[in-house]
């Protein structure tokens, strides 16, 4: 007699029959992320080449000409202005117009020919870090090839230390293999905790939910039966990312596709509870979207999607763990491009798991406390 | 007690307080079997709070109560199963045909398929509801929507349903079957609990309360309520005073010493009128006054007479105990 999910049959028919009826929001809600993701997919690159470079030559000899050389062919620097005096050099800075200023002094050549130190001034944009950071390696590694060189000209001896970094997983540092993978995380929250919460905000409005509590359903069958058709959805939407992903952006999945798919239902378990959780504070569906966002950007911030969680500040690196989104980012790329397998990666389901149920329990509580004795 | 002479509904002493705040002040009624029950009050009197504390959806911060004999603070749950509720705003889901909120509802009750059917089938006859059982419900008019919400709250079969102001916001016609269906249920031994704003509904329910302020101020029959001393004050009676101009009749009435009380209805004035002033006398009075009058006869309180005496009296004294 004591069923606490109660009416979760009933909930689940009249659920999946709204979603039918209102196929419009539902095409959109499924439209709307692959385009976001042909959007990111295909305009960003986080690899830095061809930086905007006005050069100053005020030596113009062969050894200087070289230098530039060596500094085209790196495909770090793009040299696309030439000027003749130190103004023009910082103007061509400050203007935005170039990245990097590179000066070569007049006495260049001389010096080198006479086994001195040559110095050149290499000017440096920091307002944009990863670009400053990536001028300045690249700029000092030519700098210390091209003084080896110098130095072992006479000699036939090779370098002493030979350091041959091999980056694992993503050889070719393609920015979609590591942006894609975190951005189904995002996606997936963004459309399930959305779609959980108006469903559940919806019915307030229309005072069909004081209906349903004067019927013997239970909070929990309620909120089940809401939230089953939604898990659907979601995982529908999944397999079309991870479709996209893999065949339009040639992204290769190198672990077992089956165990992604099992990992990620908790996940979506977690954003469908958390915009449970979110209606049951929300009275309109403006509100609910206000709440929902608060809960969007943490997931893109401090998930590790886009900015690494060890270099956070302690207390943010601290608030990641609280973050769904940093497991299945986890997960994603641990799958995805690392080729981690169940043993890898139990206990990051196993916290989705946990976290779905808590939020979920808090939800249903919430409801019997604020939303029936309202 | 046997189940057959057990109340439908019994409260006693229910109290609901939030914070600081009674909404409910020691309220105490009965409800038998196969009334219609009307619970009347102005906005914010504490109705709502008492349909939503007998169906176990607040808890009493005092008081008992039994739903069906079910007592609501130990079994919030076997009340629900036994009761309908319809809420004022006929909480359908619009984007459902007819048949798909019957269904919804009969599975959210537990029926068994082949019993959901029979049910359907007795209250689409009933309701009329056949030849929009495809329908979507957003597409139905005021009317057929309520009927619809009743439909949902009684597929269950419970014996007993609350019908929080159905009929807000609906033409009269349709207001005029809800109530022919009403009848015609209750004398299938259903007992309603309806609250309304309407006096002409009132006068149809079997049995009225009328709450004011959280406190329970008049309960009985609508005769009983009519018959009250605090209505009928000893040496008066009421008239009803026709004129082909009420407001200027109603301005003289109310210089005229001896009338009470007097308001416009209609066409017509009805006044409380002091036993020392016969008819013919008041007849001259308001020649006096230059007003014409076509007649003058006696008459019974109405309900609505009842409630304004009531609240009048109960304003008067709260604010003398205020100081």
């Amino acid at each position: 007699m004591d069923n606490p999910f109660r009416g979760f049959s009933a909930v689940f028919y009249k659920e999946t029959l709204h979603v039918r009826r209102d196929f419009a929001t539902l095409f959109f809600s499924l439209i709307i992320p692959i385009l976001q993701m042909l959007l990111l997919g295909y305009g960003i690159d986080t690899n830095i080449r061809q930086i905007n470079t006005v050069v100053y030559n005020a030596d113009g000899r062969r050894e200087s000409r070289e230098l530039l050389d060596r500094l085209r062919n790196s495909d770090t620097f793009h040299l696309m202005r030439f000027v003749n005096n130190d103004k023009d050099l910082n103007d061509a800075i400050i203007s935005g117009k170039c990245r990097v200023g590179i000066k070569i002094p007049v006495d260049y050549s001389d010096k080198l020919l006479h086994q001195m130190s040559a110095q050149v001034l290499v000017l440096i944009d920091g307002s944009d870090s990863s670009v400053a950071g990536q001028a300045i390696n690249v700029t000092t590694a030519i700098g210390l090839d091209e003084s080896l060189r110098r130095v072992l000209a006479t000699t036939d001896t090779s370098f002493a230390v030979d350091m041959r970094p091999k980056i694992l997983f993503n050889p070719d540092s393609r920015s979609p293999n590591f942006f894609l993978p975190g951005l189904t995380a995002v996606l997936l929250l963004n459309v399930t905790t959305f779609l959980t919460a108006f469903s559940i905000v919806r019915e307030k409005e229309r005072g069909t939910l004081e209906q349903l509590f004067v019927t013997p359903v239970r909070p929990m069958g309620l909120l089940l039966g809401k939230l089953l058709p939604y898990l659907g959805i979601g995982f529908f939407e999944l397999s079309m990312i991870l479709f996209a992903m893999r065949f339009l952006f040639l992204v290769p999945i190198h672990g077992s596709v089956l165990l992604l798919a099992c990992l990620s239902l908790p996940y979506i378990f977690v954003s469908l509870s958390l915009g449970i959780l979110i209606s049951s504070k929300a009275t309109s569906q403006a509100h609910a979207m206000q709440l929902a966002f608060l809960t969007i950007l943490p997931s893109i911030f401090f998930s590790g999607y886009i900015f690494p969680r060890e270099t956070m500040p302690k207390f943010f690196f601290f608030l990641s763990y609280f973050v769904p989104a940093t497991y299945f980012i986890n997960i994603t790329r641990g799958i995805i491009l690392r080729g981690a397998s169940w043993a890898h990666l139990w206990s990051d389901g196993l916290v989705l798991c946990l976290m779905g149920t808590l939020l979920l329990v808090i939800a249903a509580r919430r409801f019997h406390n604020k939303v029936i004795m309202a | 007690m046997t189940p057959s002479d057990q109340p439908a509904i019994s409260a006693s002493h229910l109290v609901r307080r939030f914070g600081n705040f009674t909404a409910v002040n020691d309220v105490s009624f009965r409800v038998e079997k196969g009334e219609i029950f009307g619970f009347l009050g102005p906005n914010g009197s504490g109705k709502t709070t008492v349909i939503k504390t007998l169906t176990g959806l607040l808890p009493l911060s005092g008081g008992d109560a039994t739903v069906q004999g079910i007592d609501v603070r130990t079994d919030p749950e076997g009340v629900r199963q036994n009761i309908g509720y319809m809420s004022q705003n006929f909480s359908l889901y619009s984007d459902l045909t007819v048949f798909e909120n019957l269904t919804f509802y009969g599975r959210i009750y537990g029926l068994s398929p082949e019993r959901l059917r029979e049910r359907m089938d007795a209250i689409v006859q009933l309701n009329g509801l056949g030849p929009y059982l495809h329908r979507l419900s957003a597409q139905l008019s005021g009317g057929w929507k309520q009927r619809l919400a009743l439909g949902c709250a009684m597929l269950h079969e419970p014996s007993l349903i609350f019908l929080d102001e159905p009929t807000a916001g609906i033409d009269p016609v349709a207001r005029r079957q809800l109530w022919d269906l009403l009848f015609e249920l209750s004398a299938h031994g259903i007992t309603f609990f309806v609250t309304t704003h309407y006096m002409d509904e009132a006068e149809r329910c079997s049995h009225v309360a009328y709450i004011y302020f959280g406190k329970v101020i008049a309960d009985g029959t609508p005769d009983d309520l009519r018959q009250l001393p605090d209505v009928n004050p000893d040496k008066t009676y009421r008239v009803e005073i026709s004129a082909p101009h009420v407001t200027q009749a109603l301005r003289a009435a109310r210089t005229i010493p001896g009338i009470r009380s007097a308001t416009i209805f209609g066409q017509s004035v009805h006044a409380l009128i002091d036993d020392s002033l016969n008819l013919d006398h008041l007849r001259s009075q308001f020649l006096n006054h230059d007003v014409t009058v076509a007649e003058i006869r006696p008459l019974a309180p109405s309900l609505e007479d009842v409630f304004v005496e009531l609240t009048y009296k109960h304003q008067a004294a709260q604010e003398a105990s205020r100081g």
